[in-house]
């Protein structure tokens, strides 16, 4: 049997050589299928045919400009909703009466699909970038509050203890025992915020943009430009690929003491 | 402003103090009418069988939390003293480095940043523990651990000084190692200490008086006066009658602990 699946031990390079094994089988059978007509190639165009058409989308410069736009978007929502999330997770955290208020309003709101509070964004922001961005902001605001709330909650009461026993007060207790005490768990909570915003600035943009991402995967649907749509999809992988990356860096450089490869027994 | 040059070691009375800990399966007393004195300087050691209530006790006195009935008293202090607490275990951040952790307290009472770095790389380097400043608690041993959270407390040079056994983690070597720092530490500043303990040796070698403790209701059922002078062998073999005193507090507290094994919890 394999070993098991710690979370402290790191892929072999030869299990790496595995997955990119399975990645490209996948591919060359595809291209295999599309170019016999065994599969259609309207609804499959060949992997290679796709590449080519995404090279021809970054040579026209338009790539760049629809992943500009979604980026742009993204990163404004993402700024903006993880941010103010961090924030009343510490205060929701720290503050019995403010959990206590805001708690069953979380509730409400947290499982409801973001798209269908768009059109009262539309209404209350108009057509233009506010409103999507406003939109991607709740979208990443949920993830980090809960997360950051149940970081805050998570955090042993004895460094409350040892923090006010020294003396700590209010903005003294925030700076060292509950953002650095609760930042594991906001890293999570920014990980999923950073994915769903993903997901709602594409889902956005089908609905009511002219560029992004989002925009040309619908107009590439409405034209039968199939190709273009999976050109589309692997540039959504490859941004989400990134996100997880960014997050993963982000991550180690804000908490040096989580690292646990320098653990010496 | 702050000044770390000096602490002013003070009494502490305790006035009967009760808590009572209730629960839907019925309720404990935890203390009843807990009363005693200690004096500025005095080391005091608190034994007595698991449960008698005594990290309540010294909870209470650090202000971590209130009793029901009673009084914490500081006789002869306008100003609050500079009480500081040594936990059990997790008595570090995991988030700041070594030095960071001893320097908090220094950080919390205003010291410049500078300052309060050097004097806790100082404090580290007389414990030995100068290559492992810049280290995170969890690469750390146990005890090196436990050395650093003793010189966090010291270095901020408290008034009074609670501890709720410190070393009750550790083995019996690194045990006796870090005793001897205790009692180093202690010496230099002279705070007022109060030492939680369930080990009758320790409490008989480290403190100047040994207040032994009943459970359910907690309360104080003896003050032992330990003979020994100072410095002490932390072996305990120069110290005559140890044993003898070692004998007469288990005495104390055998019958209880016995019991216990006899008891479920209410």
């Amino acid at each position: 049997m394999s070993r098991p699946d710690r979370p402290c031990s790191r892929p072999f390079p030869k299990e790496r050589l595995v997955s990119a094994a399975v990645l490209f089988g996948v591919l060359a059978l595809w291209e295999v299928a599309a170019r016999a007509g065994w599969v259609s190639r309207l609804f499959f165009p060949p992997p290679s045919f796709i590449v080519q058409t995404l090279g021809r989308m970054a040579w026209s410069g338009q790539l760049w400009t629809d992943l500009g736009y979604t980026m742009g978007r993204l990163g404004a929502g993402l700024f903006l909703g993880a941010g103010s999330g961090l924030l009343l997770g510490w205060l929701m955290g720290a503050s019995r009466p403010v959990r206590l208020a805001l708690d069953p309003l979380v509730a409400a709101l947290h499982p409801m699909p973001k798209l269908a509070l768009f059109p009262i964004f539309l209404i209350l922001l108009g057509i233009g970038e506010a409103s999507k961005v406003a939109l991607l902001a709740l979208a990443a605001f949920f993830p980090m509050l809960i997360n950051t709330l149940a970081g805050v909650r998570q955090i042993d009461c004895v460094y409350w203890e040892l923090a006010a026993n020294y003396g700590a007060r209010r903005l003294a207790m925030l700076r060292r025992v509950i953002l650095p005490g609760s930042l594991p768990m906001s890293m999570v909570g920014l990980r999923l915020a950073a994915n769903n915003v993903l997901v709602v600035a594409i889902a956005v943009e089908m609905l009511s943009a002219q560029e992004g991402l989002g925009a040309t995967i619908w107009m590439a649907w409405q034209t039968l430009h199939t190709e273009e749509l999976y050109a589309m999809l692997a540039v959504i992988g490859a941004v989400g690929i990134c996100l997880h990356f960014i997050v993963e860096r982000v991550t180690r450089w804000l908490m040096p003491w989580n690292n646990r490869e320098t653990r010496n027994g | 402003m702050y000044n770390m040059m000096t602490n002013q070691a003070t009494d502490l009375r305790v006035d009967s103090l009760s808590m009572r800990y209730s629960s839907p399966r019925g309720s404990v007393d935890a203390l009843q009418g807990v009363s005693f004195h200690v004096a500025a300087g005095e080391f005091v050691a608190l034994v007595g069988p698991s449960g008698c209530g005594k990290s309540t006790l010294l909870r209470i006195v650090a202000g971590l939390q209130s009793p029901d009935l009673g009084e914490i008293a500081f006789p002869g202090r306008q100003t609050a003293p500079k009480c500081r607490f040594v936990f059990q275990n997790h008595a570090l951040f995991p988030w700041m480095t070594v030095r960071d952790n001893v320097a908090f307290g220094l950080e919390m009472d205003g010291m410049p940043g500078a300052e309060r770095r050097a004097l806790a790389g100082e404090q580290l380097a007389a414990l030995g523990l100068a290559d492992f400043m810049d280290h995170y608690p969890h690469e750390l041993s146990g005890g090196m651990c436990q050395r650093a959270a003793i010189a966090q407390a010291f270095v901020t040079r408290p008034d009074v000084l609670l501890m709720d056994e410190p070393l009750r983690a550790l083995d019996a070597q690194m045990r006796m190692v870090i005793q001897e720092d205790l009692l180093a530490l202690w010496e230099r500043t002279r705070p007022t200490v109060l030492y939680v303990t369930h080990d009758i040796e320790e409490a008989l070698l480290l403190a100047d008086r040994v207040l032994v403790m009943s459970g359910r209701p907690g309360r104080i059922r003896e003050a032992v006066e330990v003979p020994f002078g100072r410095p002490r062998d932390l072996t305990g073999r120069n110290h005559q009658g140890i044993e003898e005193l070692k004998w007469r507090i288990w005495k104390m507290l055998e019958q209880e602990v016995k019991q216990q094994l006899h008891m479920s919890r209410p």
